[in-house]
């Protein structure tokens, strides 16, 4: 493998080369810089952070004998790392630096990879483009008028462009998987616990989950299994070893699967209907069996999570007070300087959802709001637990609309929201979710699909998704190991 | 209107979070668009009590297990506004107790 060419490969591809001695770690984690990825960077606005020394530095210490070596990787800028600052895409942490690495950034590194810098994000992750960012949108590399989801849409972005093979992001209530969507990329949410949240600025703590990107499924898997598993310094964290996803090309035949086709008879795009469609004809040429089911509309889903994401958000962000990190609004009273600092320090979206989490926790209201989403989550997780009697695992959109346009939803809070419909509710349930990428449709925009299954299925969703990379279009898929990059401006 | 201006000055005072006089009718209209919307809970039927408020998969509470990784005082204030020796600086919050 040339270096010029390995901005292209999948990640074990270049893993592969650098255990081989074909390839050296720096070449790869350059060729995405160096290469066309310059000039795309510029458009798309992926990267928040990437400095060269780091990015040599890192490479120079990567094993070169794992199974992730010389793989460059981009992560979420809500990740901690020591070598480059951490800002959650805020103002209020501009320059930060954190003085250690997130487990998952650990584990990365001692996997070989590569970390070549923090990935764009909509601020504290609250938003659905990226469009929240204190520091600029990022832009969708298929379409640059559009947002590439959020709000990991600089790491979805990064891979689907050709930046890095895999990226890491976090997902809240559909973070990684709507933006997976809407970029054209892979896009995992592991069951809540399976990867650490130590060192991930947390947002929703029962919900939030560190998950992967990468525009081939093994890939995914690879990511995966490197990082999955009990981390001491994570109390949430799920113990027992993380479920074998070593046979994701061991086929469906014989699963059963749940189609919930009630929940797109109305208020979903026709593009992503056909996908959908595509998707289950696939996996039951694979051999596996579409249930039909009828299943709980999303609309429950929102609104209970709106309210439980907002309270725990209320709680974690209460830690910044311009006293232990990032900036401070200069004022003679506590008081002051704790409202000063917050109130410049947070960017719209964010300030909305703290007053919205602290309201629905207040004395007063704390029962009809908070108590009543606590409750309407039991409710649907046990929807959840049902419908996988129905099969092994189930299939529905990853959102309702293609992307959308920049600007245009950034004024209507409750609009973006409902672009979560169909993601949030696997993290009120803590189950994995896989958006897998179903081509373009007939415009040129991405459309994905989503796979959900019960708690440590994501064995299942891989061998799911690897059915349909396989067979969801074969003249498309020419082969499924040698899938390009989106290349931004080609259209 | 679930929220008006002043419910919404109460509660950015309640969350320490600093709004501008001129944004609190707008604030007020998209918390009040927001909390309509999350009436739809009252459709369903649900048990009073029967509340998750930690993820549903079954992952118990432990203590904590420290492994011998710790900070030293100076790297954990080296990210604060104002710190020294180890401490972080904020303006005096007692009077003076013996003028």
């Amino acid at each position: 493998m040339t270096a010029i060419a390995a901005w292209k490969q999948s990640a074990r591809e270049i893993a592969s080369a650098v255990r081989a001695g074909r390839l050296e770690p720096g070449e790869a984690a350059a060729a995405g810089f160096d290469g066309p990825g310059a000039r795309w960077e510029h458009d798309v606005h992926a990267v928040l952070a990437s400095e060269r020394s780091a990015r040599e530095a890192a490479a120079a210490s990567a094993p070169r004998d794992r199974a992730l070596s010389g793989v460059p990787a981009l992560v979420k800028d809500n990740l901690c790392t020591v070598d480059h600052p951490t800002t959650c895409g805020s103002r209020i942490l501009e320059g930060w630096r954190s003085p250690y690495d997130a487990t998952v950034v650990r584990r990365l590194r001692a996997a070989g990879a590569v970390l070549v810098g923090k990935g764009n994000m909509d601020e504290f992750a609250m938003g659905s483009s990226t469009e929240f960012s204190a520091y600029g949108p990022t832009r969708n590399p298929h379409d640059l008028t559009r947002v590439p989801g959020g709000s990991s849409g600089g790491p979805a972005a990064a891979v689907a462009y050709g930046l890095v093979p895999i990226s890491l992001g976090s997902d809240t209530g559909g973070s990684v998987r709507q933006p997976a969507a809407f970029c054209g990329v892979y896009g995992l949410k592991p069951t809540y616990g399976r990867l650490s949240r130590y060192g991930l600025v947390a947002f929703g703590s029962s919900l939030d989950q560190v998950g992967v990107f990468a525009r081939h499924v093994g890939d995914v898997a690879a990511v995966y299994e490197a990082l999955a598993g009990p981390d001491p310094f994570d109390a949430s964290s799920r113990p027992g070893a993380a479920p074998d996803v070593g046979g994701w090309t061991a086929g469906v035949r014989g699963l059963r699967f749940g189609w919930p086709e009630n929940l797109w008879r109305e208020g979903v795009e026709p593009a992503i209907v056909a996908a959908l469609e595509r998707a289950a004809a696939a996996l039951e040429r694979a051999g596996a069996v579409r249930v039909p089911f009828e299943f709980l509309p999303g609309r429950y889903a929102v609104a209970a999570y709106y309210l439980l994401a907002t309270a725990e958000a209320s709680s974690n962000l209460a830690r910044f007070d311009g006293v232990r990190y990032g900036m401070r609004h200069r004022a003679t009273d506590l008081g002051e300087l704790y409202a000063g600092t917050r109130g410049r320090g947070f960017g719209p979206e964010v300030r909305r959802r703290i007053l919205l989490g602290t309201y629905a926790l207040s004395s007063g209201y704390h029962d009809q709001y908070y108590g009543k989403a606590t409750a309407a989550r039991t409710r649907i997780a046990a929807e959840y637990q049902a419908a996988f009697e129905h099969g092994g695992f189930m299939l529905m959109p990853a959102t309702p609309t293609l992307p959308f346009l920049l600007g245009e939803k950034v004024g209507d809070p409750l609009a973006m929201y409902l672009s979560d419909v169909f993601t949030l509710g696997a993290n009120l349930a803590g189950i994995p979710g896989l958006s897998v990428p179903m081509g373009l449709e007939p415009g040129g925009l991405p459309v994905g699909v989503q796979l959900l299954g019960p708690a440590d299925s994501e064995p299942v969703l891989l061998r799911a998704a690897r059915a349909i990379e396989m067979e969801g279009d074969p003249a498309r898929i020419a082969s499924a190991e040698e899938k390009e990059p989106a290349w931004p401006g080609s259209r | 209107m679930a929220i008006d201006r002043f419910e919404a000055a109460r509660i950015a005072a309640l969350a320490k979070l600093e709004i501008a006089e001129g944004e609190l009718d707008a604030v007020a209209v998209q918390l009040s668009a927001v909390l309509e919307f999350v009436a739809a809970l009252d459709e369903l039927d649900l048990k009073v009590g029967d509340a998750t408020v930690l993820a549903p998969t079954g992952v118990p509470l432990r203590s904590d297990e420290p492994d011998g990784r710790t900070l030293e005082p100076g790297q954990a204030t080296s990210g604060a506004p104002e710190a020294e020796d180890g401490f972080f600086l904020v303006p005096a919050v007692v009077e003076n107790l013996e003028p």
